[in-house]
């Protein structure tokens, strides 16, 4: 079984990405109405004739998540363990030659955390951490989901990539979904921007979300960080990506995000910074191409952006978060990985759903499936 | 709606042919305003949406168990190892030791897995389970599963979610006229006229969900699939004529013939 590795080389992505400032407002329509959504039709909703139509775009994308998802926003929370890292990622504000204060949770201070989240609704739990196997390894984690598996029904992961037979374990413990985002899927921006740190090894990450599937996790969640690569070619490469999970491990549920980069203190600032207008125009293209699809939204966004975002095809919203270790119960900005800029309450996020005639589910799963 | 027509599943009568599914809904509220309007009797709710943790928080307090008769679907299972751990949890918490088997491992299309189907059924029917389960239109597999004993069948019109109407009539009418057991069509019925002609082939009732949810009037839209499966069924039972593509000769050729 070819990887998608193989499937990424054999396209030139800066070219096609490049090929749709051919695309006239006609092309436009035409994808608009073709049954289908291919690469081809979605180069057109996202070339620059696709640019003075983003109302027609987002009321497509409307139409479509409401009939395949209804009126229904799932919540969950992050909850990091911890933020040493021994990866240098220049964006990242947990990268190792941060001068900042490094702490992970103990187990009972994990199981506060959670208990701290489940009282204010959460059943589906992000566990967060830095990519340091030693302090932060299999045995830690293992320990880390079955503490509140107990508890919390749903328990996804978002940490550094891990051999399959790792992911098997975690599973086993509990764990339903995992997250992992490409960063991006430029290889020569890749190898600048993570200069040290087993995160170097672009493939070892490209090829994390098909080990996951293979360990026979439930959920994956794939993506790119917005603000690091040409945004056009990052959205073409997530849509192959997208793609070629579906169609090759077509039992994992797959949601995707494109969290767009915010400033850390130590870190650079974004070199391909991405504007609202073109962040709703991708939330929009990828709704239209793909239709079942969970598309996640984190408080990396201010409230104006998510409330609006949701009614064009999120359907996965955090609400309430620290980026901290332990920053529900000793919140210390100084320790965050970045700042949050929604930093509404979990019941003002609620509100606003309820409000706007969305239906906020915090249950949607249940611990015997693990 | 003919009193003496009831729906007769496990013994148990009822007078709506209509069953609703609950989620996508803009609110409880609005669910529970839909299910008053639709006169169903039978509603189903996904157990990975239940929380058994938390009562007073849950969707399970907008339906009234005296007036519905709650049915748990096993939906979010991709195996029928899965499944059979949901009903069992089902049973254990005292919802209901009736199953809507749902067995689905592709998240995309949302379509059932016949092998997974049969298998939980099997065992979940040993185990005193009353069995309904969420199958293709595959009138081979609805043979079986009725020879194993699930109670009813319920084969899907077009994909969850889809209000695409009855793209699988042909197995339906297979399926519908081999039955031995009741056949509830289930999923992709998107308009009311979908749901009276599933019921006029002869379907014992319709399941809908999302057609309602997502309706920009729930609670009106749940009322017109009440009177489309009214209709339907009312139609049937009057006895419908037959589609004619040629009129028929006044004077009939063979009327020379003694």
């Amino acid at each position: 079984m070819n990887s998608f590795l193989e499937e990424l080389e054999k396209h030139d992505i800066k070219a096609l990405a490049g090929s749709a400032s051919a695309f006239s407002t006609a092309n436009v329509k035409a994808a608009l109405s073709s049954s289908h959504v291919g690469l081809r039709e979605f180069l057109c909703l996202l070339s620059p004739a696709a640019s003075d139509m983003l109302e027609t775009l987002a009321q497509r994308a409307r139409s479509i998540t409401l009939s395949r998802f209804g009126r229904v926003i799932q919540l969950y929370s992050p909850l990091y363990l911890s933020n040493y890292c021994l990866n240098n990622c220049l964006y990242c504000g947990f990268r190792k030659d941060n001068p900042m204060e490094r702490k992970i949770l103990p187990p009972d201070a994990i199981v506060k955390e959670a208990r701290f989240l489940f009282d204010q609704g959460f059943r589906s739990i992000l566990l967060v951490a830095g990519d340091d196997p030693e302090t932060c390894g299999l045995e830690y984690l293992r320990e880390a989901i079955s503490s509140i598996h107990e508890f919390l029904p749903s328990v996804s992961l978002e940490i550094g990539p891990q051999s399959q037979e790792n992911y098997i374990e975690l599973r086993k413990a509990g764990a339903e979904g995992v997250v992992i985002y490409q960063e991006t899927y430029n290889r020569e921006l890749y190898k600048r921007l993570h200069p040290e740190g087993k995160k170097r090894d672009y493939a070892w990450r490209l090829e994390t979300p098909e080990r996951v599937a293979l360990a026979g996790f439930h959920r994956v969640g794939i993506g790119a960080l917005l603000g690091l690569g040409n945004p056009m070619e990052e959205a073409v490469a997530l849509f192959l990506h997208t793609s070629f999970m579906l169609k090759r491990h077509w039992k994992t549920r797959l949601t995707i995000s494109f969290p767009r980069m915010r400033q850390a203190s130590g870190s650079i600032k974004p070199l391909n910074p991405v504007d609202d207008r073109a962040f709703a125009r991708i939330i929009c293209a990828f709704r239209i191409a793909f239709p079942d699809v969970g598309i996640v939204l984190s408080t990396r966004e201010e409230p104006r952006l998510r409330d609006g975002a949701v009614r064009l095809g999120v359907t996965h919203l955090s609400a309430g978060s620290r980026t901290e270790p332990g920053g529900y119960l000793d919140p210390d900005q100084r320790k965050e990985q970045f700042h949050v800029e929604d930093g509404r309450s979990p019941a003002e996020v609620v509100e606003m759903l309820v409000s706007n005639g969305y239906d906020p589910v915090w249950k949607d799963w249940e611990a015997v499936l693990v | 709606m003919n009193n003496n027509d009831p729906l007769i599943i496990a013994g148990k009568e009822f007078k709506s042919r209509l069953m609703m599914g609950t989620g996508k809904f803009p609110s409880h509220e609005t669910m529970a305003a839909a299910l008053e309007a639709s006169g169903c009797e039978i509603v189903t709710v996904a157990l990975r949406r239940v929380d058994l943790t938390a009562p007073g928080k849950d969707i399970l307090d907008f339906i009234d168990r005296k007036k519905y008769h709650l049915l748990p679907n096993t939906s979010g299972a991709r195996t029928a190892e899965e499944a059979v751990r949901l009903a069992r949890l089902a049973r254990a918490a005292g919802l209901s030791e009736w199953i809507k088997l749902e067995v689905i491992p592709d998240p995309r299309f949302l379509l059932p897995d016949p092998v997974g189907t049969l298998e939980a059924a099997k065992i979940l029917v040993d185990e005193g389970f009353v069995v309904l389960p969420y199958i293709n239109a595959d009138p081979v597999l609805a043979l079986k599963l009725a020879d194993i004993g699930t109670v009813t069948v319920m084969p899907l019109a077009a994909p969850i979610g889809t209000n695409r109407g009855l793209i699988t009539k042909g197995n339906l009418e297979i399926i519908i006229e081999q039955a031995r057991v009741p056949v509830v069509v289930d999923a992709g019925l998107g308009a009311p006229s979908h749901a009276a002609e599933a019921m006029e082939m002869g379907a014992a009732a319709t399941l809908v969900n999302t057609a309602i949810a997502v309706a920009e009037d729930p609670v009106e839209m749940a009322r017109a699939f009440k009177l489309g499966v009214e209709a339907g069924r009312k139609g049937r039972l009057s006895g419908l004529g037959s589609v004619r593509f040629e009129a028929e000769a006044s004077s009939p050729l063979t009327g020379f013939l003694r």
